[in-house]
Formats: C-alpha cells, structure tokens, sequence
C-alpha cells in the first residue's frame, strides 16, 4: 500500500505542481492517475520513487515513510516505465533489461538468463535480445521498457504515460498485454495517463486530477462513469464525443437512478445499477452521457 | 628525394619523438577536460566562466608560453616535457567544451530514466551520461589531435625534438626537400592518428553506427499506417 498524507511540491521556480494530495494506493491493484497535461501527474508519480521529494507532506510505503530510505535503493525496488521507453541508446536489449539486476548485484550469467524469460514475458522474440533500442519499432521499445520496469521483480510498477507516444494500433495491444501482465503478475500498479479511455480500461482504481494534482473524483470505472461528481468530471470523461464507444443513460426512477450503457447505435449494452432489481424502459428519451467510441468505428461495438 | 633516402634514420627517430610528445598531451587533455566538462555541466552559472577561462588559455602565443613553462617548473629550455604541458593545455582549451557539450547532450529522457533505475550518481556518470557523450567527445579530440600533432613543431625552434626539427634545420640549411618531408610526415601522422580515433570510436560505440536504418524503415511504416 502506498499512501500520500497531504502531500504538496513546489518547485524552485514558484509553481506549486501538487498542493495537499492525499491518496491511499492499495496493494496488488491498478491505481491510474489521469488528468490533462501539467496537472501534476509525474510529479505523484516521481516523489513515489524520491526522484521528486516533496516539499511538504508524507508519503508511505507499507507503513514506511519513504524520506528514511536511500533514494537509489529505494529505486531499484520500484519499476519504472515511462513514454518514449527511455531505454539506455547505447545498450543491448538484453543489457537494458537487466540493468536494474545487475546494479542490484545479480550476477550478469544469472541477470541475462532471467532477462530473457522476460522478453517472453512481454511477448517479445528472443532474437531481439542483442539489437540496440534504435533498432526496434516503437512499440517494441515499451515492450522492452517494461520488461526492464519487472527485471527486478519489485512489488510497485510505476508507469508514465507509458503508450502516449505509440500508434493507436499498438497501443491497444500494448494495453490488453499490461492488462494480461497484471492478472499474472499482480503488483501495485500506479499508471499515469491523459487518456480517459485508457484509465478506465486499465484502473481498478481510477482518479480524475485537475490542475494542482486536486482529486476531482476517484472511483472505480463504473462508479465514475455512472456517478460523475461535477460538471469536470462529465466534461472530462465525456470529451472526445463521437469518439465514445459507451454511454450511460441515466433513468428517472421512483427508486432512485437506473443507469443503462448504450452503444453508439442507442443499443442497450448494459445495466450498471438497477435499484429495485428492475430496470425501467419506459423512458423514451434517456439523458445520456457518452463515453467511449473509439472501437464502434472499427466496427466492433 | 635524395637527401630523404640518406637520412632515414634520422627522419624515423625525429618522427618517434614527435609522437612521444603529441601523444601525451592529446590524452591528457582528454582526462583534464572530464571534470572540467562535468563542472560545466553540473552547475549551469559557472559554465560560463569555465569554459571562457579554458578557452583562454587557447590565446596564450606558443613561443612566449615554452620560455615561461621551463622557468616555472625548472626544466631546461629544450626538455620535451614543457612542449607537453603546453600543449595538454592548449588540448584543455579545446576539449572542455567539447565535454561539457557532449554532456549536455544526452537526452534528458534517458538521464532520467538511468536515475529511476537506481543508478547512483558516479555510476550514472560513466555508465550512461559519459558513454552517451561518446559522439562528441571523439568529435573533439579529433580535433585536439590533428592540431597537437600539427603545434608539436613549435618545439622546432628551440631545438626541441621532433619533426620541428627539420623545418628549423631544412630553413637554416636552404633544403626544400627536408622542409616538405617535415610537413609530408606531420599531416601523415595527423591523418594515421585520425583514423586510429575514428576506428576506435566505431570499436567504443557500436551503438552509434546501427541507428539510422531501423529509424529510417519505422519512419516508413508510420508513413503507411497513417
Ligand atoms: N522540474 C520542474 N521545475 C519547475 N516546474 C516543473 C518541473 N516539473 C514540472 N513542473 C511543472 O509542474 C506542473 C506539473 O507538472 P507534471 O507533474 O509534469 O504534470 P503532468 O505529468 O501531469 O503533465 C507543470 O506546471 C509543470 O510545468
Ligand atoms: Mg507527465
């Protein structure tokens, strides 16, 4: 468990990137942060790992306070994937992955083995073992960037918008494989995004940020969806229209909200919640939110 | 072509001193440059100030320069090491912002990621920032190289050892052709050394030479896809 206690940072130059967040990060689940660019959703995710030490505030990991522990061991026990890989240019895959190992003391015969059991684990070929990052597509290049965030076996991922920079197609093969990953490996994942649609397909616990790292809303996918706190929530899981591929229609009920997802053709997908046990059809015209549509335009909705 | 046939030996010793007194400086100056650049690097205010007084040194004439260095560390005035202390630094002038340049250009992505990984920070230095300079660096003491070789003749004038020799000795003794075997041999072991660098570069970081067609065939790719 990871738990920020009214944790602010303000930077040398004057801008105060997170004022009083305060969150708990259960164990074993997938924590998205997710909010527009600048809100302050590195800075979290960079004082999780002491690469970034808050100005004021506390944060624990497991009960422990992390400004006690040594920033570079600290390091090497959490993962760590960001956009854009930032593999080492000048090391082999191979060498890349096993870094964090190797620094740990593993000897590089044994680091080298396991390594590349993980590039089967990430569903990369083994062939790739010896090319240098350069040499790989893009979408390799994560691959191999997350690899490297496991080769240390560490309880906690932290993951920096690690897909923005890759092509849609690969991307969401990138997102079913972490998804994959996470039920077979079960760390505590804390994923950075802007993408709504990504957080809500990866998050069992997803938080909504505003500028200053406020927490705008936090909740599961669903209770968020079906329950959006403000007028920015709504706005913010319902931007992209005519992209969405679900919408919640919520439907007056005496018993309280029924809350119906609807495809982009208006087609019933699913109920959320339905007081009473009963859903109500009566209602012709559902208010609707939209939320999701990317893949209804590949046809698949 | 005579004269270079009766004179072999001469011409081979004179060229072995040469190089026993570029070679030091040109490596010298690459290790004095290190802290120097990371200096540079580090603290962003006094790059300024390092940099400019390195490159002052640079001004200094030759001449005046291998008097003074003999007074100041007691050394006869035609002992080889004052040609080498003279020229490391003028090698410093060049080859600290060389450093610091190279320094800076490492991305700053992968600096940070080499931090989140758990580098420590002497480590980070030289198995990534340092390495990751590399390109540059060598861009540099290419330079340094050709024109320590080239200053190395200075000495000449003072009866120093070397290939100054024959410039200083042919002009005396009005012979062209030990003149021109002088500057033949000086821009052959500048262009050998050059190579040698170049090769040694490729050797150091074979990472560089791969890039280029795998970022050219995912250009393409995205090109289609999009
Ligand atoms: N090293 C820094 N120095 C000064 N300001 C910074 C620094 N890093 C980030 N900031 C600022 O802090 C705010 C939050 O940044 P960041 O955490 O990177 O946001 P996000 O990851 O959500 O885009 C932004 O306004 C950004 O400009
Ligand atoms: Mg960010």
């Amino acid at each position: 468990m990871i738990e920020f206690r009214s944790v602010s940072k303000q930077y040398p130059d004057g801008t105060r990137a997170v004022d009083e967040f305060s969150l708990i990060i259960p164990s074993r689940k997938t924590t998205v942060l997710v909010g527009s660019s600048g809100c302050g959703k590195t800075t979290l995710l960079r004082m999780i790992n002491r690469m970034v030490d808050p100005t004021s505030g506390v944060i624990e990991i497991d009960g422990k306070d992390i400004s006690t522990i040594e920033p570079v061991h600290l390091r090497r026990d959490v993962g760590y994937v960001m956009q854009n890989s930032g593999l080492l240019p000048h090391r082999r895959v191979i060498d890349n992955v096993a870094t964090v190992p190797i620094l740990k003391g593993v000897p590089k015969k044994q680091a080298h083995e396991d390594a590349l059991a993980l590039l089967d684990t990430v569903g990369l070929d083994r062939s790739l073992a010896d090319r240098y990052p350069a040499q790989l597509s893009g979408g390799q290049q994560q691959r191999v960037g997350v690899a490297r965030g496991l080769a240390a076996n560490p309880n906690i991922l932290l993951m920096d918008e690690p897909f923005g920079a890759v092509d849609p197609i690969v991307r969401t093969d990138l997102q079913n494989e972490t998804l994959r990953l996470q039920r077979e490996l079960d760390k505590t994942v804390v994923f950075v995004t802007h993408d709504i649609d990504e957080a809500f397909l990866l998050g069992d616990q997803v938080i909504i940020l505003e500028k200053g790292a406020h927490i705008a809303q936090q909740g599961s996918p669903e209770e968020i969806l079906a329950n959006p706190v403000s007028e920015f929530v709504a706005n913010f899981i319902g931007a992209d229209r005519g992209k969405r591929r679900l919408a919640v229609s919520s439907i007056a009920h005496p018993q309280g909200d029924d809350l119906v997802l609807v495809d982009a053709g208006g087609y019933a997908a699913g109920v959320i919640a339905a007081p009473g046990g009963q859903l109500a059809t009566a209602n012709p015209t559902p208010k609707s939110r939209s939320i999701s549509n990317k893949t209804s335009q590949a046809g698949d909705a | 072509m005579v004269w270079v046939f009766n004179n072999l030996t001469e011409i081979w010793q004179h060229t072995l001193e040469h190089l026993q007194i570029a070679l030091p400086p040109i490596i010298l100056s690459f290790i004095i440059a290190i802290p120097l650049g990371w200096l540079a690097k580090r603290f962003p205010p006094a790059r300024g100030t390092i940099l400019t007084l390195a490159s002052l040194l640079y001004a200094i004439p030759s001449l005046p320069l291998l008097i003074v260095i003999p007074v100041l560390i007691g050394t006869g005035l035609q002992d080889p090491i004052n040609v080498v202390i003279a020229l490391t630094l003028y090698g410093i002038a060049l080859m600290a912002r060389s450093t610091a340049d190279g320094l800076r250009s490492v991305d700053p992505d992968v600096r940070q990621s080499a931090t989140a990984l758990g580098y420590s920070p002497w480590t980070q230095f030289w198995a990534v920032e340092f390495p990751l300079a590399g390109p540059v660096l060598l861009a540099g003491i290419r330079v340094v190289s050709v024109s320590t070789i080239s200053l190395t003749t200075v000495g000449g004038v003072l009866g120093i050892p070397g290939l100054g020799l024959l410039f200083t000795d042919g002009f005396q003794r009005g012979l062209v052709e030990e003149i021109t075997t002088g500057i033949v041999l000086v821009i052959v072991i500048a262009v050998v050394m050059d190579t040698v660098l170049v090769m040694l570069g490729r050797w150091l970081m074979p990472w560089t030479r791969v890039a280029s067609p795998a970022v050219r065939r995912r250009r393409n790719l995205r090109a289609v896809t999009t």
